[in-house]
């Protein structure tokens, strides 16, 4: 039995979990990581992803987060997403809506490098639309 | 004057306002619940970024390339005032702490010989504001149609105010609002969010030496930093609703108890006329059977 943690994942509007796990897969910029307990402290940017929880008690849970950061210590970590919702709850209506809503502001960007950085989100975004909702 | 059948008009009106005002009350004080749940339910959040960018920018505090959010453009001619209010009155003196506070900064700013640029978020703000400093608008938010506030409402106003900020069109920018302390007391604030400025005791807590950075520290904080603005924003904006219904429920409150008032001195100058009329016409009757 591996060493449990205290995660938290928060968004703006409210605290969506906070509980003792053992294991958090992240969706970082640079790949997904693994944290488990005891992290080397570390600091990382997220992208659009899935974030599996393996709390304590045994159970798995899924939240998708679209953008934020996460704040790894040894003793905890914290994901800060911009926006998160539990898999469940997540319909291809509401990504769809996502998307549209990236695409239009990618079209609207004017500045070179700020459309990138929104292309860039927008692919992320319609392969999570392909990986959870499986056409 | 006033004939009793005038009186009893008055009295009836009052008890109609009154009926209004209880109602008024009661539905801010559902609301106010609500808003003050969702005000603390944003605290975490920002609280953690508020720690994270506090360590982050002690780190990069010497840094000449620092992102402009954090060290500022380095002048302070053109400062946008960012001024929250309520879409609806009816709420005491909420609104017209927060204009006070805003025109009296700005008004000072002027005679310093700065640049007053002002965006207003709420419509009360915007109409008052519109009669004296109607040059200085440059953009107007209404929440009018959104019923339950979100981070979406939050960062559509940070994005205007960055672009503003990106086309070099402000050096400071500072925001207004009413921070709510309890139902009867509302602070109107004045907080500078741009540049950020963080509490230095936090950074001093923080071990932002021992943190590994995924992307470079650099990146981490220039993402950071213009969400930070629409975080600030948020929590603003959750601060304000919530002091709105509060002022809202004291303001109404206050005219139900008036408005009750009202009606028991009515009620008592018309039970006296009407006592006046049947002692006149005793006397009448009275004295018209001793005349016989």
């Amino acid at each position: 039995m591996a060493d449990a943690f205290n995660f938290e994942l928060v968004s703006p509007e409210r605290l969506l979990l906070s509980e003792k796990v053992t294991e958090v897969v992240i969706p970082a910029t640079l790949g997904e990581m693994t944290v488990l307990a005891n992290h080397a402290p570390t600091m990382t940017t997220i992208k659009p992803g899935v974030v599996t929880v393996k709390l304590a008690s045994g159970q798995d849970s899924k939240y998708v987060v679209f953008g934020g950061f996460a704040d790894i210590l040894p003793t905890g970590c914290t994901v800060l997403a911009e926006s998160a919702l539990p898999l469940s709850d997540v319909t291809r209506e509401t990504l769809q809506a996502r998307i549209e809503a990236a695409q239009a502001d990618a079209g609207a960007a004017t500045d070179h490098e700020h459309k990138t950085k929104l292309e860039q989100y927008l692919a992320e975004l319609t392969n999570l639309n392909g990986a959870i909702l499986p056409a | 004057m006033p004939s009793l059948k005038d009186l009893k008009n008055r009295i009836a009106s009052v008890k109609a306002t009154q009926k209004i005002t209880k109602a008024m009350k009661m539905v801010a004080a559902a609301k106010l619940r609500r808003a003050q749940e969702a005000a603390e339910a944003a605290r975490p959040y920002a609280e953690r970024m508020n720690k994270v960018l506090a360590s982050l920018s002690a780190a990069n505090a010497g840094n000449a390339e620092a992102p402009l959010l954090l060290s500022g453009t380095g002048k302070d001619q053109v400062h946008l005032l960012v001024v929250a209010t309520g879409e609806r009155g009816l709420a005491g003196g909420f609104n017209s702490s927060i204009i006070r506070l805003a025109r009296e900064h700005a008004l000072k700013l002027l005679a310093q010989g700065k640049t007053v640029k002002i965006l207003t978020v709420g419509r009360k703000g915007n109409d008052i504001l519109r009669r004296t400093f109607k040059e200085n608008i440059v953009d107007y938010v209404t929440f009018r149609e959104v019923k339950q506030l979100s981070f979406a409402n939050a960062d559509d106003v940070a994005r205007r105010v960055l672009e503003l900020y990106s086309k070099g069109e402000f050096d400071v920018a500072t925001l207004f609002f009413a921070r709510f302390q309890s139902v009867i007391a509302q602070v109107a604030t004045a907080q500078q969010i741009i540049p950020a400025k963080f509490d230095d005791a936090e950074a001093a807590n923080g071990s932002a030496a021992l943190y590994e950075y995924e992307p470079s520290e650099e990146e981490i904080l220039e993402d950071l930093l213009p969400r930070n603005v629409a975080v600030q924003i948020f929590r603003a904006l959750l601060e304000n609703n919530a002091s709105f219904y509060g002022a809202q429920m004291s303001a109404m409150d206050n005219a139900t108890r008036n408005a009750g008032e009202m009606i028991n001195k009515l009620t008592l100058s018309y039970n006296r006329q009407r006592q006046a009329q049947i002692t006149k016409e005793l006397i009448e009757i009275i004295s018209g059977a001793e005349a016989l």
